[in-house]
């Protein structure tokens, strides 16, 4: 449509230095970074006592298929817990967003809590904001030598930290951590450690808000969830600008009462608001997709309502028809119970599948290849393979018995007597039943039951078929 | 791009206009993402390079990388493709080694020390299963279940040349001959008399008094079968007295006369039969591997 551009096709990165700001929100933020990190870095040295199990707190063992989680540990066969975990965090997402907005950009996203992590260390080595851009244009002396490659090594250090932390999450923390330095660990543990170091540095320290910009796809549908009664981060654009505007605090111009009269909003254009934002953008130009509503802006201008003895609030959280008309926005209509009973459903549901994980798999699949074999004193033998899944932490000693089938003689083959399934062991067994010859390609319907020597865990059905020869 | 509204300037629009106003800019892309590009550019040129890409005629570029791998006790260098690579991983990486040492575990063991670990048994059975498809499974099914008259079956615990490991690696490692010569001579009551008496041996129901004078003739049987019909598995001879049949199927036959005729049948025309001799084709601990799959197939002796 419009033609006329001043701006080139591919355009620099231009760059942002927040400045540090004190408020609810900062601390807030503050708060949950703190936690966050303190579970995920401390979490893979804590121990557990799992009997003959890893002794890792909380380990996912790929290779081993088991993923160790406090006292529950999760099976191949207990995967679709993950897609109910799933289902969950994207409905909460749903929800969370179409009530408050992009609260997890702002607050939890593991982009803004590294980038706000490199911001600090930035700051502390550096400075605060005009320290930082008197450096980045100082030329390369040994001044901005020494704290440019300060704050690099500093972040490198981290960024090796968040790699080694991660990796240990798979395996034995402990262990990595002898294995790395004395060069014995795997080689695809030194391939993620490297990989996440590398892209934590860049992704954190350099890349950062461009990431929500351009990269994240989350950024891009989140309006879709909004709606004009979601709570985002808005300038109060009808406070702020009056009729004739924003306006510095000029001569005639310095109490609410004159600025009013002079027909001039309660904005004093200080672009505090736009010094403090980790993206760089300016909130007074209403929603955007650059805003991770990290709410920074409120504490800035709150810090300026203060000290003019204003009241606060000229950019707060507020939905869209909220700042139009005045009107709050509900908290019960639709869209929050429709999300709100689904998400129940799904938690009470999974949960109770975690309350009853059952003890032991059991299955058994009958060999088909002969099916019925006539032996050599009259009688007819089935065969099957049957896999027993030990998920209880202690060895099961177990019966295998039929039910339904009289006169049947059963055999493990290899002359085992005793079932025992050592913990978390899966256990093969081919198991013969013979039969007194009945009528030609008759089949007869059994059962074959697990029971529990000690009595601790239910007996167990699985139905199966008996066949006479043709 | 920090600025995305700058109003102050008239940023280029797609041209696309949506619910009368609303329009989409045009914006820049940063930097990097076009070096971004670039560099996959950079990428496949050295991915060229080092491996096969190109297809020159009937031929193609092979690229610089190689693999090593072993061939007849020597290392040499070959051009990297799926298929060096494959070889060199069966010869040396992790896997490959850990299976060659623990094959190597189970050379060692005897067979009662096999049967005692549930773990060699496990490996020793999941080995051999692969040999039998290879090597057993075109005659005697995948399963063993086998296909009469030629191919006895193996899932069942009657057992021409014997049931215990040693005769099973036998037949593996030297095959066997079975042969029942035909006796075309005899004929009419006299045949009808002795299948009576055969029948009889392994609890059918047959006139009694045929039977008895069955007997007669299965003097001349004696020699391979045994004086009470046990059989004897020196010579392959099948125990006539136990209800499994490795020749013939009886149990599927439906009236006495049918069962008749099919051991007349046998009588008559006999039955030569050839298990081919393995030693010479697999190694000895493959045939360990597999003995002890065959005796667990049927429950061995
Ligand atoms: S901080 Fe508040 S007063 Fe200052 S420019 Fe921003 S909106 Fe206006
Ligand atoms: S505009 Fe405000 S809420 Fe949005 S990212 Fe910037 S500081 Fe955070």
């Amino acid at each position: 449509m419009s033609v006329e551009t001043e701006e080139k096709l591919y355009q620099k990165r231009i760059a942002i230095h927040p400045k540090s700001v004190k408020g609810t929100f900062r601390t807030f933020k503050t708060g949950v970074l703190v936690l966050a990190y303190a579970v995920f870095f401390l979490l893979p040295w804590l121990r557990w006592d799992r009997g003959d199990g890893p002794s890792q707190a909380v380990l996912f063992d790929i290779p081993g298929r088991r993923f160790y989680i406090f006292e529950l540990i999760v099976h191949p066969q207990d995967i679709y817990w993950l897609a109910g975990a799933l289902i969950i965090f994207a409905w909460l997402l749903f929800f969370v967003t179409g009530v408050v907005g992009r609260a997890f950009c702002g607050y939890f996203c593991f982009q803004t809590l590294w980038t706000d992590a490199f911001m600090f260390i930035e700051r502390w080595i550096q400075g605060d904001r005009q320290k930082r851009i008197n450096i980045d244009k100082m030329p390369w002396n040994p001044e901005k030598i020494s704290k440019k490659g300060l704050t690099w090594a500093a972040w490198l250090l981290f960024a090796w930290i968040t790699g080694f932390t991660f990796t240990a999450y798979w395996t034995d923390a402990y262990g990595l951590l002898n294995d790395f330095f004395t060069g014995r660990a795997p080689y695809p543990a030194y391939f993620t450690i490297g990989f996440l170091t590398l892209t934590t540095f860049v992704v954190a320290g350099f890349v950062r808000e461009q990431v929500c910009i351009y990269m994240c796809p989350y950024s891009r549908f989140q309006a879709v969830m909004f709606d004009k009664e979601t709570l985002i981060p808005s300038y109060d654009y009808k406070r702020g600008e009056g009729e004739k505007g924003r306006a510095h605090l000029g001569r005639g111009l310095k109490t609410r009462e004159e600025r009013q009269a002079a027909g001039y909003g309660d904005c004093i254009d200080c672009g505090l608001c736009v010094q403090v934002c980790p993206t760089g953008i300016d909130i007074r130009n209403g929603l955007q997709i650059a805003c991770i509503n990290c709410g920074l802006c409120i504490d800035a201008c709150n810090e300026i309502m203060d000290k003019q003895g204003w009241e606060r609030g000229l950019i707060r959280y507020a939905s869209e028809q909220e700042i139009e008309t005045g009107s709050k926005p509900r908290v019960f209509k639709p869209k929050t119970i429709g999300y709100g009973l689904a998400i129940l459903v799904v938690t009470v549901f999974l949960i109770y599948s975690i309350l009853h994980q059952a003890p032991m798999d059991f299955s058994v699949n009958q060999v088909r290849n002969p099916l019925a074999v006539t032996l050599a004193d009259g009688r007819v033998q089935n065969s099957y393979e049957i896999k027993i899944n030990n998920k209880v932490p202690r060895p099961l000693r177990l019966d295998l018995g039929v039910e339904g089938l009289a006169d049947a003689e059963i055999e493990i083959a290899g002359g085992k007597k005793d079932i025992e399934v050592p913990s978390d062991k899966l256990l093969h067994l081919l198991v013969r039943v013979k039969l007194p010859a009945g009528a030609k390609n008759s089949q007869q319907n059994f059962r074959f039951v697990l029971t529990d020597k000690d009595g601790q865990i239910k007996p167990v059905a699985m139905n199966a078929t008996f066949n006479m020869p043709r | 791009m920090t600025n995305p509204t700058n109003k102050s300037k008239q940023v280029e629009t797609t041209g696309h206009v949506w619910d009368g106003d609303l329009r989409e800019y045009n914006n820049p892309l940063p930097n990097w993402w076009l070096w971004a590009f670039y560099a996959t550019i950079v990428f496949s040129i050295i991915y060229w390079v080092i491996y096969p890409a190109w297809p020159v005629g009937k031929s193609f570029t092979r690229g610089i990388a190689t693999v090593t791998v072993e061939e007849n006790g020597q290392t040499k260098e070959m051009p990297w493709n799926s298929r060096s690579q494959l070889i060199a991983e069966m010869q040396s990486s992790p896997a490959a080694v850990k299976q060659r040492e623990y094959i190597e575990k189970v050379a060692a063991a005897s067979y009662e020390e096999i049967f005692a670990n549930p773990d060699m048994m496990a490996f020793a059975r999941s080995m051999a299963k692969g040999y039998f498809g290879d090597y057993c499974a075109a005659c005697h099914g995948q399963g063993g279940q086998g296909n009469l008259p030629f191919f006895p079956n193996l899932a069942d615990d009657d057992w021409l040349w014997g049931g215990q490991v040693e005769q099973i690696q036998v037949s593996l490692q030297a095959g066997r001959k079975g042969n029942m010569p035909a006796f075309p001579n005899i004929q009419g009551q006299a045949l009808d008399d002795l299948a009576s008496y055969v029948l009889s041996l392994s609890g059918e129901a047959v006139d009694a008094a045929a039977a008895e004078r069955g007997k007669q003739g299965y003097a001349m049987c004696m020699g391979c079968h045994g004086a009470e019909g046990k059989g004897n598995p020196m010579l392959g001879a099948a125990n006539l007295t136990d209800k499994a049949w490795s020749v013939i199927n009886i149990p599927a036959a439906g009236s006495i006369e049918e069962k008749k005729k099919l051991v007349a049948g046998v009588i008559n025309k006999g039955i030569a039969r050839e298990m081919p001799a393995f030693g010479n084709r697999l190694k000895p601990e493959e045939i360990k591997m597999l003995t002890v799959y065959v005796h667990e197939l049927g429950g061995g002796k």
